[in-house]
């Protein structure tokens, strides 16, 4: 059992330094960082806090707290995986209709300045 | 380009790496209805499109980036709302579709007082072949969409179809954006618009290869009719929204 809670820890240190380096270097915006943050955070108090853990195991009927755990682990990243599957459905509706727009406009200023070559 | 006050109808022809067949079809297009406007949607090709488009004497419409079939028959359908043109036809770049049939569904777009009109292959006998797979997809299609449109559409993947103002309008605010004929016709539906099929001959492919393989048949299948659930879904919810506001009023 404290293997696989003293692996979650190092997974969850991991991803937290990861989300962290990708925010300093632009490679994710904060807004986008903090869900992974908040998630990682969570799950690394979790593991460490055996007490905390047991209890919760306890109280939703897991006889193996780290099963719990891993189950939660499972369920955050289906919520955050819904979460960005919206967010980019969204992007890709608004980065299709800009590019249409953008070929229009350009359309338009192209037909204005072949008027005002004319003679 | 002449102007919608000279020319009403507007044909539109969506392309993406189609240098060798998109001349001969804009001019065949001119040939066959003659001082119609030709715009070209150039689906942001890697080729020579755009330059064989307008050597052949077509307006170019070029997206900033690659888009899809439906990002790119949408953006033609906006600029021609935007300039007010009263019908647009669609006419596939790799010249499967024989434009020696526009006037035959102009005609019936104009008189038939149907928002939209679909050159079908299968309405009369003609000869038009289509692949085992796709044909299976389109058996399967028209069995599905039978009960949904309320009546038998016979060719619904066919891309060669004229649309009226009204549906030109509705198309250039909501349109299907991935695999957009089959669920082009449930929005048509969700408006309580009509459309009409006319006959036509669909020639093989002028130039180039299909992009529908065995695997994106499937895959198309799929994502069309979950398209399709969903618009009807949709369709439903407002039915009973409205219901219901009524009752409130």
């Amino acid at each position: 059992m404290d293997r696989l809670l003293n692996a979650m820890t190092i997974a969850c240190g991991a991803v937290i330094l990861l989300v962290l380096v990708s925010v300093r270097r632009a490679h994710i915006r904060v807004e986008y960082s903090v869900s992974w943050l908040l998630a990682a955070a969570a799950l690394v108090v979790l593991s460490r806090a055996d007490g905390v853990l047991q209890s919760l195991a306890r109280y939703l009927g897991f006889l193996y707290p780290p099963l719990m755990l891993l189950l939660i682990v499972g369920c955050v990243f289906v919520i955050m995986f819904y979460r960005f599957s919206i967010i980019i459905s969204k992007l890709r509706d608004d980065n299709i209709a800009l590019a249409q727009r953008m070929a229009i406009l350009e359309y338009h200023l192209q037909a204005l300045k072949d008027q005002n070559l004319r003679p | 380009m002449p102007t919608p006050s000279q020319s009403p109808l507007l044909v539109i022809v969506p392309a993406y790496n189609e240098e060798a067949a998109v001349g001969d079809v804009v001019r065949s297009i001119h040939q066959s209805v003659s001082g119609v406007s030709v715009l070209v949607i150039d689906d942001c090709s890697a080729d020579g499109t755009v330059a064989a488009a307008r050597a052949a004497g077509a307006e170019v419409l070029c997206l900033p980036h690659h888009l899809g079939l439906g990002g790119c028959v949408q953006a033609g359908y906006k600029l021609a709302f935007e300039l007010g043109y009263q019908y647009v036809i669609r006419v596939d770049g790799d010249g499967q579709h024989d434009p020696a049939d526009i006037p035959r569904l102009y005609e019936v777009l104009r008189t038939s007082g149907c928002e939209m009109v679909i050159g079908s292959r299968f309405v009369e006998q003609n000869g038009s072949r289509t692949s085992p797979v796709r044909s299976l997809g389109i058996r399967f299609f028209r069995m599905v969409l039978r009960p949904i449109l309320g009546k038998a559409v016979r060719d619904p993947t066919s891309g060669f179809v004229g649309v009226n103002r009204t549906a030109l309008a509705l198309f250039s605010r909501s349109f299907p954006l991935e695999y957009p004929e089959i669920e082009a016709l449930v929005v048509l539906q969700r408006k309580a618009f009509q459309f009409q099929e006319v006959p036509c001959k669909m020639r093989p492919r002028a130039a180039g290869r299909s992009s529908i393989t065995t695997l994106r048949s499937i895959s198309y299948i799929v994502h069309v009719l979950l398209g399709v659930f969903v618009n009807v879904l949709r369709y439903d919810r407002r039915l009973r929204t409205g219901a219901r506001g009524k009752t409130k009023g």
